[in-house]
């Protein structure tokens, strides 16, 4: 086997690429060159979410309407909702895991090169046909992310297209899930079993486990509601038979694993990072794995605490408590398992460390804030409030972007071959922290004291938080610039990565030269014995 | 308030929130202040379950700190190696299930006692519209009550033109009523879209889901007004329907009663005689600002293409018998309700005459609340 490998490359010089200019993007199987194109992507479709949420942040600066009418003002929200779930933060994941998952299991490339390509190629035009929705009559679709019908059989034509783009990127993301588990199962160096292999790769083993599993069904859920909308059905239409209801069931049925497919990667990131910067293995590698497969087969049964008000019978509201509070076990362990590996090690805070114990503090806020919202007579109080904005905001903006910085900051001397300057990622670092607190910890208590969320003004007593979330938010979308700064120094130049690029880093990513060639792992490297 | 309420409000930190702001005052850093036992209970579980999670976040970061400063590379620490301790991690499994444990025991019994709508002494059928609720009093004292309820809150306030008063885009033109002390269920419904009907004062929310109707409850302990929204996303009114709650004595709750009996008396005789069209056309702008205005605008423009315009529209210029059946059965499929079952022949009547002579509309037709009656 290790003989034919060889052949079938050395009949290739080593340089020969393919197509030049654009149509080498175009065209290209190179698993390198898609994860940055994934990464290009989803970096742009985090600034233009962040435009729509500094827009929302705008108008609600003040009470009284200024900035946008409450018709626009729903579509921002909705759309905000949209373009970071679906452009920003998966296929940011996506893209790392196209970069690292062959470098970090010594392999060539991914399994199924020209799906690859395909899969990422969907993208631009999912994106197009969703931010396009905006300049059709009747604009975007106002039916917030979740699309709750029969809200959404009442919205014009750029529900349909946002139901089209969700559609193609859920096509994108099966194919990139196929993807990464066939690499991960089957495309490991000879001796790295599946209890060696780095933890980033187990959490994305899972998380397109569950990719698979569930965006079939966000994709039968949104096709119901175009039927609707068109053809004379009636799924969610009490007149016709149909229920309401059951659109949340199905939704949320997709939603709750769709939050740990979005967290879980953000898992395997942070334990690659903080080991390397304690100097010391990951404490509790194994009960890693098993936290994270726990977490994701309990996220298939938790999926109706987001429907606590709609009047579920005392049974139904129990189980789904007691379900989702079990969810706090392993994710505890999780934290727990960091805690320890920092405890005792030789500690250095380089930037990728800094938001790999940020994203810790944060994070856990955003985890105990979904431990009071697991319990149902609270969340009865809480439910469609901004304490609920306030929580996904932790986990997802202090957890799967902070995360992604992390990683970013961690693996861009291997991407680009130039340390990225510790002087700007510092100040990138502190001003996200700062303002990300200023912008959401006073949602917390709004959200207590009574204001709803997906309101484009509100009574007068919020006045003062909603200021101050205002401005918070400003400064933190301003800071997000930084990074693009520090990116485009890294790739035109700065100081010369080594193969190694960090002192504590182990794994096979290590072993390439900086930046990674156009063509890694070509014989398939040879594993000490453990 | 429950052991931990009174723990919480001893503490520093809570002390100062609570001494600050009076009772009645809107709440800006916690709940609202609670005035039923259901929402007691709830106040009480925060507070709890927000000191538990304040001691383990305090102690796992506490250790966390404690090796960013002690161990770190600069200071000379020197890495460990060891990397698993079996006792320590079943330790921190099964702790956190005890927990766990602690905290869905009073969840559990709160979430039984939501669930108990049995015995009421009123109850009231609140139904979500896009953008205003319905109420109809259905069993007890006030029985055969009914009234629409919308924001009362000038648009000028909110357009900025006028100074925001203090209830700003909480109060409605007619509140609900109710005895103090009363069991009160709420039968829940909607419909168009899903509303929810919430009253954080009573640690109520129900969702409104159009053909369905849902049950909750509350026994107001205090009487006083209290004030809540619309809390599911229900299209471009949504910040815009609040609920407002007047809790008084059983003496005022008879007197009011009675008024609005009264009331009904008088607007049953609107739908039997004749009106004049100034008449119909001065009643209809009224109607009109009330429940037709947010959609169709006060210029009678509307938002196209999702909301269209009614000056100029070949419905409102064609035969009124169209015009009656849009606006008795709505249309399916889109933002206009079937305002049949809310308004009343007379209000219907004069609402479509009040169109039809409105803006560039001249057609100097008087539409009677007979003409609606045929088009039942």
């Amino acid at each position: 086997m290790t003989t034919l490998t060889h052949d079938r490359i050395g009949a290739h010089p080593p340089h020969a690429h393919g197509p030049t200019g654009l149509m080498r993007w175009v065209t290209t199987t190179n698993h390198k060159d898609i994860g940055t194109m994934y990464l290009i992507f989803s970096f742009m479709m985090f600034l233009s979410g962040g435009v729509m949420a500094l827009t929302i942040r705008a108008e609600l600066f003040q009470p009284g309407l200024q900035v946008v009418q409450p018709e626009f003002f729903n579509q921002l929200t909705t759309m905000h909702g949209l373009v970071m779930v679906f452009g920003a933060i998966m296929p940011a994941f996506v893209g790392f895991a196209n970069w690292m998952i062959p470098l970090m299991i010594g392999a060539s490339d991914m399994a199924f090169a020209r799906m690859n390509n395909w899969s990422f190629w969907l993208l631009p035009p999912a994106a197009i046909l969703l931010l396009g929705s905006f300049f059709v009559p009747g604009g975007a679709t106002a039916a917030g992310w979740t699309l709750y019908a029969p809200l959404s059989v009442q919205m014009g034509m750029g529900m349909d297209m946002a139901i089209f783009a969700i559609h193609i990127m859920g096509v994108s993301s099966i194919m990139g899930a196929i993807n990464i588990v066939v690499t991960v199962l089957n495309m490991r160096a000879p001796g790295m079993n599946m209890m060696r292999m780095p933890l980033f790769c187990w959490t994305w083993l899972i998380t397109a486990y569950l990719l698979i599993a569930v965006m079939p069904v966000l994709a039968g859920a949104v096709t119901m509601i175009l039927t609707d909308r068109h053809f004379g059905t009636s799924f969610f239409n009490a007149a016709g038979g149909g229920d309401p209801v059951m659109y949340q069931h199905i939704f949320w049925f997709f939603g709750h694993p769709e939050v740990y497919i979005m967290i879980l990667p953000a898992f395997g990131i942070i334990s690659q990072v903080i080991p390397t910067f304690s100097r010391k293995p990951l404490f509790g590698y194994a009960s890693m794995v098993y936290a994270t497969s726990s977490i994701a087969i309990l996220s298939f049964s938790v999926w109706a605490h987001h429907m606590f008000a709609t009047g579920m019978p005392a049974a139904g509201q129990l189980f789904f408590m007691y379900a989702t509070m079990l969810i706090a076990v392993p994710t505890g362990v999780k934290v727990f398992n960091w805690v320890a590996t920092m405890w005792r090690g030789s500690l250095s805070f380089e930037t990728p460390m800094l938001w790999a114990t940020g994203f810790l503090l944060v994070f856990t806020i955003g985890g105990f804030t979904g431990l009071i919202c697991a319990i149902a007579p609270i969340d009865i109080q809480l439910q469609d409030t901004y304490y609920v904005v306030a929580h996904f905001h932790y986990v997802l903006v202090a957890g799967s972007l902070f995360a992604l910085f992390a990683g970013a900051y961690y693996w861009l001397p291997k991407w680009t071959g130039h340390m990225p300057s510790e002087f700007l990622g510092k100040l990138h670092f502190w001003c996200s922290i700062v303002f990300f607190n200023i912008t959401f910890f006073p949602m917390h208590f709004l959200g207590l004291a009574g204001m709803p969320r997906r309101i484009p003004d509100y009574a007068l007593q919020f006045a003062d938080f909603n200021a101050m979330a205002s401005i918070g938010a400003f400064g933190f979308g301003l800071s997000q610039l930084i990074f693009l700064v520090v990116v485009l120094k890294c790739i035109r130049g700065g100081k010369k990565a080594e193969a190694q690029s960090w002192e504590g880093a182990e794994g096979l990513e290590w072993t390439v030269p900086s930046p990674a060639p156009h063509h890694t792992f070509e014989d398939a490297p040879v594993l000490a014995k453990a | 308030m429950g052991f931990a309420g009174r723990i919480a409000g001893s503490s520093l930190l809570f002390g100062y929130v609570s001494g600050v702001f009076a009772q009645d005052a809107p709440s800006r850093f916690n709940l609202q202040h609670p005035v039923t036992r259901i929402a007691s209970e709830i106040y009480s579980m925060h507070t709890l379950m927000l000191i538990i999670c304040l001691v383990i976040f305090i102690a796992v970061f506490g250790v966390m700190f404690w090796s960013v400063f002690h161990h770190r590379k600069s200071r000379g620490a020197v890495a460990a190696n060891f990397h698993e301790n079996t006792a320590v991690e079943i330790a921190w499994t099964v702790i956190p299930v005890l927990i766990l444990l602690g905290m869905a025991w009073p969840a559990t019994k709160t979430v039984i006692a939501m669930k108990d709508t049995s015995n009421p002494d009123i109850t009231i059928k609140a139904t979500g519209y896009q953008w205003k609720w319905g109420y109809d009093y259905l069993q007890g004292e006030g029985e055969g009550i009914r009234f629409l309820s919308g924001l009362s809150t000038p648009r000028t306030q909110i357009s900025g033109a006028e100074a925001k008063g203090e209830s700003y885009l909480l109060e409605v033109d007619n509140p609900v009523v109710v005895p103090v002390g009363k069991k009160i269920r709420v039968l829940v419904t909607a419909a168009d879209v899903i509303h929810s009907w919430w009253m954080p004062a009573f640690g109520v929310k129900q969702d409104a889901i159009p053909g369905f109707i849902r049950d909750t409850w509350f026994t107001a302990d205090k009487e006083g007004i209290y004030r809540g929204n619309c809390a599911e996303l229900c299209g471009k009114d949504h910040g815009f329907m609040p609920i407002e709650v007047h809790v008084v004595s059983a003496d005022k709750y008879t007197e009011w009663v009675a008024s609005q009996q009264a009331q009904a008396t008088s607007a049953s005789a609107e739908d039997t005689r004749e009106w004049a069209l100034a008449e119909l056309v001065e009643r209809g702008g009224k109607v009109f600002a009330a429940n037709c205005a947010a959609c169709h605008q006060a210029d009678g423009k509307g938002l196209p293409p999702v909301f269209p315009a009614l000056d100029g529209s070949p419905v409102v210029a064609g035969d009124k018998a169209g015009q009656i059946e849009v606006v008795l059965k709505g249309r399916a499929g889109t933002a206009m309700a079937a305002f049949g079952s809310q308004l009343s022949d007379a209000e219907i009547a004069a609402v479509i005459t009040y169109t039809r002579n409105a803006w560039g509309n001249k057609s100097g037709e008087a539409v009677q609340p007979a003409d609606v009656i045929a088009g039942r």
